[in-house]
């Protein structure tokens, strides 16, 4: 079967869910070769990776790697495409991801299709474009197909791949450390889980009123194992930081389970949301163009309405 | 210092976009072309910097000849001139296509510093920055929430999922920037009119040394087979809240596995 290499996301050595859907797609496809760039890749890590699937595991280790932006790890792969002429190369459609998969398709003369919510044969990626308005099926025309995947775009199923770990090094050259990373800041946020990733949203917009009662939403979202998104409108006002704002201009979700709550919906809202599974939508306007995507809507008080829900969701567990 | 911004006009979010039927390209004369967001914080960081540290802003767009209302927006912010890369042989190019040609026109214009948005709101591909960074051999700074330069140094801050990371590399170099990295100007009447007698040179494809076969839809490395208007949503249960609307939607969330 021909090889796919996946990118694999990690936080400190725990591999990220992202990397279990792209190993579980990839297995649909071909052969998944995991790819782990920088050090830390522990045994149970490994472990994991052949858990879902990996068939051969990369592990270039070398402290280089992570020094420096993006450039280190398209060289990397570029290596590998270079020796192994793999089928295909998944990366997560993170920002960084598609970074990443970018100048490896400058690298290897490839094309690359980005914010893939699906890839079936030939790889062959669905995208859904202009904020969900129009679903595209797109393919790479030349060179080894690059995609960047984005999260939740599949379930992560187990199924044990051989996981043979072979070293790679690599000789990084003088333009891919042009860019040092010289301090890595952590800012606090919690025990929630990462936006793009999270498999349920809990969202707040103008309806919410004030960076206070963002706590209702956080209630609620922290009930669910959920992560917080705000629209612009609550980040605009200063309400919610700004890197949590779905939308056009912000971050893309695809969770299972998008919660809104005291959002209009507007497109440049949707653009951000609309792949979502399943839409619940609370908003005191029953003409609030949100209530045309949602499957589940209340038509009330966010204020009286989240609490209840939240209670409710604690009370079933 | 010499500053590049790079600007795109992209279809007003606003209005209804859509792929053209014969080549599934954007239709761009079915809808309002308008400066794509994010590079309107580009500009704006392009012009504190100058105003900081001196030197000469100039916008390159690459686009057809409507393009040119984008040019004035920029240069009616402050910016000195522009130059337009426009070419019929450029109609359809994908990501690599349009970073060559960039890149090709980067390189003879000349430039200390090269800012960009962190993406178009149209493609959304967010790739165009770190292709323009691997053609040029330049650092890439790219997702900066905050850019500080000192003499041939550069250092941003770079956001990432947990924070940001502290980037030092020193100029040439390309940097996109992301939402709210500034307050953007609106233009000044004085601006505006200042504008309407700024240079742009318009280079085509020969202009730019741009092998014409390295671009445009023929070029292309990735193809769209196929696409289709997604189709509605079902239509999902509204109900008034009664007072037990947290229930309701909890009983909702509980039909659906959940909860």
């Amino acid at each position: 079967m021909s090889e796919i290499l996946v990118l694999v996301e990690q936080v400190d050595g725990e591999v990220k869910k992202v990397t279990l859907e792209l190993l579980t797609l990839a297995r649909s496809l071909g052969s998944p070769s995991a790819v782990w760039a920088g050090p830390g890749a522990t045994a149970e890590a490994k472990a994991k990776l052949a858990e879902y699937g990996a068939d051969k595991i990369y592990v270039a280790g070398s402290e280089e790697i992570v020094g420096y932006v993006v450039a280190p790890k398209a060289e990397l792969l570029a290596q590998l495409v270079s020796a192994q002429s793999p089928a295909a190369v998944l990366v997560a459609a993170t920002a960084e991801g598609k970074e990443i998969a970018g100048r490896l398709a400058v690298k290897t003369d490839s094309g690359v299709i980005t914010d893939a919510v699906g890839l079936g044969e030939g790889f062959v990626a669905e995208q859904s474009i202009f904020g969900g308005g129009v679903n595209v099926q797109a393919k790479v025309a030349k060179g080894t197909p690059i995609v960047a995947v984005r999260p939740n775009s599949t379930a992560p199923v187990a199924a044990a791949g051989a996981g043979a770990e072979e070293e790679v090094s690599v000789a990084l050259t003088d333009s891919a450390k042009a860019a040092r990373i010289v301090e890595r800041v952590k800012q606090e946020k919690g025990a929630r889980p990462e936006l793009t990733e999270a498999a349920i949203v809990v969202s707040g917009g103008r309806g919410v009123g004030s960076a206070e009662n963002f706590s209702v939403i956080e209630g609620l979202a922290d009930s669910l194992g959920a992560a917080v998104g705000a629209s612009r409108a609550a980040t605009d006002a200063g309400w919610y930081p700004h890197q949590f704002q779905v939308g056009q201009t912000g971050k893309t979700v695809s969770p299972q389970l998008y919660i809104a709550a005291g959002i209009s919906g507007a497109i440049q809202h949707r653009a951000g949301m609309q792949t979502a599974k399943t839409i619940v939508a609370i908003n005191k306007d029953p003409e609030a163009p949100i209530f045309e995507l949602a499957d589940y809507g209340i038509v009330g008080d966010l204020h009286q309405i989240v609490p209840q829900l939240t209670e409710e969701v604690n009370k079933r567990k | 210092m010499n500053i590049v911004v790079c600007v795109k006009q992209v279809p007003d979010t606003a209005t209804e976009r859509k792929l053209r039927s014969d080549d599934k390209t954007l239709d761009r004369d079915a809808v309002d072309g308008v400066v794509n967001e994010l590079d309107e914080y580009a500009v704006e960081e392009a012009l504190k910097l100058k105003e900081a540290h001196g030197g000469e802003v100039t916008v390159l767009t690459m686009g057809p000849g409507k393009a040119t209302e984008t040019i004035r927006k920029a240069l009616a912010m402050g910016a000195d001139k522009a130059v337009h890369l426009t070419d019929d042989a450029l109609h359809g190019s994908d990501a690599l296509s349009t970073s060559y040609a960039m890149a090709q026109a980067l390189k003879k214009i000349g430039f200390d510093l090269v800012i960009l948005g962190s993406e178009s709101t149209d493609a959304r591909t967010g790739v165009l920055p770190a292709m323009l960074a691997e053609r040029l051999g330049t650092p890439q700074l790219t997702l900066a929430n905050k850019v500080d330069v000192d003499g041939s140094s550069i250092s941003v801050q770079r956001l990432t999922d947990y924070g940001y990371d502290k980037v030092e590399a020193t100029l040439p170099a390309v940097v996109s920037v992301v939402e709210k990295i500034n307050e953007p100007r609106y233009p000044s009447f004085k601006g505006i009119m200042a504008a309407k007698k700024k240079p742009v040179e318009t280079l085509t494809v020969a202009d730019a040394e741009i092998d014409a076969a390295q671009v445009g839809l023929g070029a292309a490395w990735s193809q769209v087979v196929d696409f289709a208007a997604a189709p509605p949503r079902a239509a999902g249960t509204i109900v008034k809240d009664e007072g037990d609307g947290g229930a309701k939607v909890a009983d909702f969330l509980a039909s659906k596995k959940f909860i």
